[in-house]
């Protein structure tokens, strides 16, 4: 089973969102997601200013397997992005929850937070797949 | 059902993610597709090719009988072990599939075909073979590992005993020589130097786990399909079918169309597309900006139509390389039509990574 870290809010569409208690949040795909996916080979991601909202496909995440589109979780403005994926794009195959991250959001409505799942939810939904 | 290779449980040590192809319960990895072809190219990998269905055909008419049934002539055969790479056509012109002979002497030579088509190949060997002289025996007693890469060969001799060593002592490429117990040949699907080996299933076991020992990664599926794809080698069922002329996939060099008055099957039907020049052709593709060429997308030519047959990451080169079927008219250039957007790429021939190194 994959590792599903029980700090973390979670999509059905397998990101995960880690509330930094500064109205931000940091976003990324879980370990179960890049393991369907496969090693990663390009990821495109967001521009920093761009609005978001909740659902709107907002990165792509490539491997070798499939393209694979990548929703925001949250609503609000792109305020960081890792750039670190331009080159390494394998750091979200290696350490999905920490340094694969892919991008930061000013939360427009913090109580959008509440609409996501927690660990135990996100695991429900991958086991119903 | 699902079918397992004798070295699934080797597989299953290692880690191997499985996955189903085309019945058989295969690794698609061992973690890292990526790392698995970078082995292969800078060092040694192994496959478990076990799947694949090897046919071994004796008896006086065996020459006479795959000379009819092969559009590459097994005329040219004329050393023990020699090897040739050929399609076998239906009546239509198109490819049943493709395969490698072995010639051992003029009344045995040994076929290995793929497994996706096993079925259909068999059943086609005994309609085609009713007139000759000849008996057809599968032989699923053997398992087979393909070792590739730069350090392939010299990682399998230090497993190799005395007689094994002299056997494959200066073999050229596209040879094959029973070696002891083992069958060792010199080819590959991958385009860097190696062996594909044929082993008993009692035996496969062990000779896996010597490889290990040797230092030969152990690579997937995944892998397996970026590395023939990089070295311009098809893959039965995407780069052509029995709907596809060899002319249209880049085997026209496979059609022995001398001696003119040898009959194969599918001949007369090569000559008048030949004579036509209506075929498509497959062309090689490389994309140098992001994104990734996906088998099944739409190519336009001036206006017409072409498909990607394969598409893929190279890992080698550090973007994304494929082959299409397009008309002949194409030019340097042509258009891909990618998730929301259309590219320009660029055309070449379909061979892109050759022993480690980009050769276009």
């Amino acid at each position: 089973m994959s590792n599903i870290p029980s700090e973390l809010k979670y999509a059905t569409s397998h990101e995960w969102v880690r509330n930094e208690g500064d109205g931000t949040v940091t976003i990324g795909i879980t370990e179960h997601a890049q393991e369907l996916l496969g090693d990663m080979v390009f990821v495109e991601l967001p521009e920093v200013g761009d609005e978001v909202a909740v659902g709107d496909d907002v990165a792509v995440a490539e491997s070798v397997k499939a393209a694979s589109d990548i929703y925001a979780p949250v609503s609000g403005e792109v305020i960081e992005v890792n750039e670190d994926l331009e080159d390494s794009p394998e750091l979200v195959n290696s350490d999905a929850f920490g340094d694969g991250w892919m991008f930061k959001v000013k939360l427009d409505d913090a109580s959008e937070l509440d609409a996501l799942l927690d660990a135990e939810g996100y695991e429900n939904s991958i086991d119903d797949e | 059902m699902t079918n397992k290779t004798v070295l699934h449980a080797k597989h299953l040590e290692s880690s191997a993610k499985m996955v189903d192809f085309h019945g058989w319960e295969m690794p698609i990895n061992y973690g890292s597709q990526i790392e698995e072809h970078h082995a292969v190219r800078t060092d040694a990998g192994m496959f478990d090719v076990s799947h694949m269905t090897i046919v071994d055909i004796e008896g006086r008419d065996v020459k006479a009988f795959l000379r009819y049934l092969l559009a590459n002539d097994v005329e040219k055969l004329t050393v023990a072990g020699k090897a040739l790479y050929t399609g076998m056509l239906n009546e239509e012109g198109g490819v049943i599939d493709d395969l490698i002979v072995y010639y051992f002497n003029d009344n045995f030579y040994r076929l290995i075909v793929n497994s996706a088509t096993r079925e259909k190949d068999l059943a086609w060997l005994a309609k085609q073979s009713s007139d000759y002289s000849i008996s057809i025996t599968e032989r699923p007693e053997f398992a087979m590992i393909a070792v590739q890469g730069p350090q392939a060969k010299a990682k399998v001799a230090t497993i190799l005993n005395g007689e094994q060593t002299a056997a494959v002592d200066g073999m050229k490429p596209f040879f094959g020589v029973q070696a002891g117990e083992l069958f060792i040949a010199t080819t590959g699907y991958t385009g860097e130097a190696g062996y594909e080996i044929v082993v008993t299933n009692e035996q496969a076991p062990k000779l896996w786990q010597q490889l290990l020992d040797a230092g030969v990664k152990p690579c997937g599926l995944g892998a397996r399909d970026t590395l023939r794809l990089e070295a311009g080698m098809n893959l039965y069922g995407l780069d052509m079918d029995e709907t596809v002329s060899p002319l249209a996939a880049n085997m026209a060099w496979t059609i022995s169309w001398e001696p003119s008055e040898r009959n194969f099957i599918g001949r007369k039907v090569l000559e008048a597309q030949r004579e036509a020049g209506d075929q498509h052709k497959l062309v090689g593709l490389v994309l140098e900006e992001k994104g990734v060429l996906r088998t099944g997308l739409k190519v336009l030519v001036n206006g017409e139509e072409g498909v990607i047959t394969s598409g893929t990451f190279s890992p080698t080169l550090g973007h994304s390389i494929a082959m299409a079927r397009v008309p002949r008219s194409i030019g340097e250039t042509c258009e891909v039509e990618m998730r929301k957007k259309s590219v320009t790429v660029k055309v070449i021939k379909p061979s892109f990574v050759r022993n480690g190194k980009k050769v276009f």
